[in-house]
């Protein structure tokens, strides 16, 4: 989190609300960077496959999950230690990623999210010619 | 509206009541991070009640099922776990390392006694169910009044 990590910035939430009154939550992120690709690990409890909404505009990459609570039937809650709501968050990625090859997948609740970098960004050197 | 016509010539900069407003629900959200009243143990569990069993709902993401210890004695319930971190080989760089890992462990004590053989658990979407029917010999019985 030191201002060192140039690639992955959280960007500021926008001042837009959701029609969909839930809470929304922000989940907790993992971010790796490997010499190919950046990968966003998010905890995303009651996700699904299906609800999770990527986008990656410009260089804003938004995730947004819907979560659908499953709730015991006949059953009255009667203590709650964590609440239940959507998830969002967003970043700005300032690497080149090659947007045709990016993959989520959904695991236990863990969203992985594989963004490989482009092929320009992973290697380029300049050569220094004679003057 | 005295402001924001006084302020027209600010359109699309600072506005104060757009600014107000996602402070507001900043603030929302923070606080509601905290409205529940939390043991202060991890996991969180929330807890589901009807006349004849409790539900226990704990979200445990990322978890193997397989190392996940459920433990239940008289009237309580042990919930054991361990998350591994993610296997990393070298040249990764982490940005971020928020998600949690490592052991956790929590008991709970229910007003009654649990029926041990018919306790059931499952594990979906990173969130863990708990089903504890209350034992047999405790529920009420109904006695019926013979008239002479």
């Amino acid at each position: 989190m030191s201002e060192g990590t140039k690639g992955v910035q959280e960007k500021e939430r926008a001042q837009v609300e959701r029609t969909r009154s839930t809470n929304v939550y922000t989940p907790d992120v993992d971010i790796l960077e490997k010499d190919d690709s950046i990968i966003v690990l998010a905890d995303m409890p009651g996700v699904g496959e299906s609800s999770v909404d990527i986008t990656l505009e410009k260089d804003v990459l938004s995730i947004y999950a819907k979560v659908e609570p499953e709730v015991p039937e006949k059953h009255q809650l009667l203590h709650a230690e964590y609440g239940v709501g959507d998830y969002q968050r967003s970043f700005t990625i300032s690497n080149e990623i090659d947007r045709e090859k990016i993959v989520a997948t959904v695991k236990n609740g863990v969203l992985r999210l594989v963004l490989p970098k482009a092929k320009a960004v992973q290697t380029k050197k300049i050569s220094v010619q004679a003057g | 509206m005295l402001w924001t016509t006084g302020l027209g010539r600010f359109a699309g900069g600072f506005d104060p009541w757009t600014q107000l407003g996602s402070m507001e629900n900043e603030m929302n959200q923070m606080l509601s991070r905290y409205a529940y009243p939390t043991s202060g143990e991890f996991p969180a569990f929330n807890i589901w009640g009807s006349p004849d069993q409790v539900v226990v709902t704990t979200e445990v993401p990322g978890i193997d099922p397989n190392l996940i210890d459920i433990l239940v004695a008289g009237s309580t319930l042990t919930v054991r776990g361990l998350r591994n971190p993610e296997q990393v080989e070298k040249g990764v760089s982490y940005h971020r390392r928020e998600r949690w890992h490592g052991k956790f462990g929590k008991t709970i004590e229910l007003p009654f006694t649990i029926e041990a053989g018919k306790v059931e658990a499952r594990f979906s979407k990173g969130i863990l169910y708990i089903t504890l029917p209350r034992s047999e010999a405790e529920k009420p019985k109904k006695v019926t009044v013979k008239s002479a």
